[in-house]
């Protein structure tokens, strides 16, 4: 079904928006565009990836952005409010909050981006296991994820970090731990909806072993809800991650944490609002940009749920 | 609050383990069906069969964490600085030279009677120290889903019969906040601005000093303690303190309710009997109040009960802000000492808490609503 060669020169813009896709790459970018198209018109999930992506900047070129070092204490000059030398103000021991709050952004999309990185795929893993074998070895794993799932979050957090000692790694550890059941049992129902369908049926007949099914033709199937519940869930990891360092158990200071410079902050806060408030600002746009953007995600790539 | 959405919609969402009982269930029922059990009775009790699997595997994951502790626990009790034989004597005492799977089965055996160990921060059993600090906890929560559960419903239902109106707007941003917000900054910002600035509301704490000396403990719920006690001056204080953690811990219940809800009544008004209603000539507030909500109740009351559980989780944190002497900073306190019987024990009691709840849910489904059984 080759195209007119006219059609297909005139720009790119039309060979994305062309009505029958001549090749493999071209169908996905056509995907691709339609995908961009629909956000465009989403504007909460235009302002959601708007945000992401500044942060994403942000921490991409926090020493570049930063104008005062994020540890240099000036006791002289501390709780000052915002002006134009320290354009969010300065903190309990003078250090410019600004500043602390471009490079904590580094450590957010950190906590957040591994916990994503370490739950997303062991939850697909076990979820789509469970789902295309089924039997026992549904029931022991879907059993071990209804017990994860027994714990709210925080909690279960909580109880492991205080079992494997306070700080980021071990804060990331324990959010994974408690992120990834959700994301398990999603897989599985997505499993057990295609796990009957005939284009299984016919890789099974071709001789495919079961590893190779799950791998290769049911996981790629999980990948847009999964994605979308991933994106919803780094809203509610970064609260996690920022409520841990508040209580102390996260990120220690003098790291530029977002929740431990709330906790911080906290003493202060009667007589110098800033100092609470830009850290709890910049947790809540961060956390609102994923929600609106996992909402704009969800409406494209899992239209059933929209 | 995401973790529990696939609770709400067991045919649609979860594909998980309660659509497979319910699924089972056709099957399972024969058996029931010659004993002349009804096929819902016999379902109820398989569900309550693999709670209590699900809590016996809960006790084993906190007694996990509790051994994955680093520090020595004998260390942890007396300290670095004792002789080899009181560091043998309390490792014995302590069970430790006992095989791991007879050091499981006593810490079953406690579970079973409540008996989580003594807390080492305050010297008495983690069930005394429990059972003296959750009513703090417990009164701060149903104050909390009385405001969430009271604005939260009509929220979700008007913004679902004026769907993309100005109401349904707010609704959503206000939904949005409750779920993006961290509430711990909350808790901090409403202090700032409600205690230090304005000075409408008591501080943190649950009652002044100067009343507590006369409270009479009845309930442990200082406001019905007052209450009966006729000490409204008192009433009114404990009021002040209560209403700002309440309805910040409220809040987020109100947007989980409210976009439920909302969601569960767009779904029920695409119905043709909605169409129908209409037809005859009912007015849409009759229509939506009396017809569709009526569908929708058993739904949203699993909605409220679960968001009850939830609660739970944000009291963690808004007690810490708020110095609110129950549960969440109990556990808050124990953590930061290292306390991990009274870790493991509030762990494990709020994990109960939550399979109950979910089992509690689980069957009202059954009972209450023919079309899933």
């Amino acid at each position: 079904m080759a195209l007119p060669q006219s059609h297909q020169d005139t720009s790119f813009r039309a060979w994305l928006e062309a009505p029958i896709p001549s090749s493999t790459l071209q169908a996905r970018a056509q995907q691709l565009w339609i995908g961009w198209w629909r956000i465009r018109h989403n504007p909460s999930a235009l302002f959601g990836l708007g945000v992401i992506l500044l942060m994403v900047l942000a921490a991409v070129l926090a020493p570049l952005l930063a104008t005062h070092d994020i540890y240099a204490q000036n006791l002289a000059n501390r709780l000052s409010p915002p002006s134009s030398a320290h354009w969010l103000g300065t903190d309990e021991l003078g250090r410019d909050i600004y500043s602390r709050l471009i490079h904590g952004s580094r450590i957010t999309l950190y906590i957040a981006g591994l916990t994503a990185l370490i739950a997303a795929p062991v939850g697909i893993l076990v979820g789509t296991t469970a789902g295309y074998l089924g039997g026992w070895v549904d029931t022991v794993l879907m059993r071990i994820v209804d017990i994860f799932l027994a714990f709210p979050s925080l909690v279960l957090a909580l109880a492991f970090v205080a079992a494997l000692g306070p700080g980021i790694q071990n804060a990331i550890i324990a959010i994974s731990l408690a992120s990834w059941p959700p994301i398990a049992r999603l897989a599985r129902a997505e499993t057990l909806s295609i796990r009957k369908s005939d284009y299984i049926a016919a890789i099974h007949l071709q001789g495919a072993s079961s590893w190779r099914i799950i791998v290769s033709h049911i996981m790629p199937m999980c990948i847009p809800s999964v994605v979308v519940r991933i994106t919803l869930n780094m809203a509610s990891i970064i609260l996690t991650a920022a409520g841990l360092g508040f209580l102390g158990l996260g990120a220690q200071p003098p790291s530029p944490e977002w929740g431990a410079m709330l906790s911080t902050g906290r003493q202060f806060m009667l007589n110098s609002w800033w100092i609470a408030a830009i850290p709890g600002c910049a947790i809540l746009l961060a956390s609102l940009a994923f929600n609106l953007f996992g909402d704009g995600l969800r409406d494209i790539l899992d239209p059933r749920h929209g | 609050m995401e973790r529990i959405s696939h609770l709400l919609h067991p045919s649609v969402e979860i594909g998980g383990v309660m659509t497979d009982s319910s699924a089972r269930s056709t099957s399972a029922s024969r058996p029931g069906a010659v004993l002349a059990v009804p096929g819902w009775a016999w379902s109820s009790v398989k569900a309550i069969l693999s709670t209590v699997i699900t809590l016996f595997g809960l006790v084993a994951l906190t007694f996990f964490i509790g051994r994955l502790l680093p520090l020595d626990p004998v260390v942890a009790v007396l300290g670095d600085n004792i002789s080899q034989a009181a560091y043998d004597a309390m490792y014995r005492q302590l069970g430790l030279d006992q095989p791991l799977l007879i050091q499981f089965l006593d810490y079953l055996r406690g579970v079973l009677v409540l008996d989580f160990g003594t807390a080492l921060t305050t010297g008495r059993p983690v069930i005394d120290d429990i059972t003296r600090v959750f009513p703090a906890t417990l009164e701060l929560a149903t104050v909390a889903i009385i405001i969430g559960t009271g604005l939260g419903i009509p929220a979700g239902v008007f913004s679902a019969m004026y769907r993309g109106s100005w109401i349904d707007h707010i609704v959503r941003v206000v939904g949005l906040v409750g779920y993006s917000a961290p509430n711990f900054w909350l808790g901090l910002m409403g202090l700032v601005l409600f205690y230090a600035t304005l000075g409408w509301i008591g501080g943190p704490g649950r009652i002044n000093m100067i009343h507590e000396f006369d409270l009479i403990r009845v309930t442990g719920f200082y406001l019905v303690d007052t209450a009966l006690a006729g000490q409204w001056v008192a009433f009114r204080n404990v009021f002040g303190h209560i209403i700002l953690p309440a309805s910040i811990l409220g809040l987020g219940a109100l947007a989980f309710i409210s976009r439920m809800t909302r969601s569960f009544m767009i779904e029920q008004l695409s119905q043709e009997y909605v169409i129908t209603a209409r037809v005859k000539g009912l007015s849409w507030a009759r229509t939506v109040w009396i017809h569709a909500f009526r569908n929708i109740a058993v739904q949203v009351l699993t909605v409220v009960v679960l968001s009850y559980a939830f609660l739970l989780e944000g009291a963690v944190l808004t007690e810490t802000v708020f110095a609110w002497p129950g549960f969440g900073r109990y556990l808050t306190n124990a953590l930061l000492a290292g306390d991990m019987n009274a870790v493991v024990g509030c762990t494990l009691l709020i994990g109960i808490i939550f399979v109950v709840l979910n089992l509690l849910c689980d069957l009202l489904y059954r009972i209450v609503d023919p079309r899933t059984r």
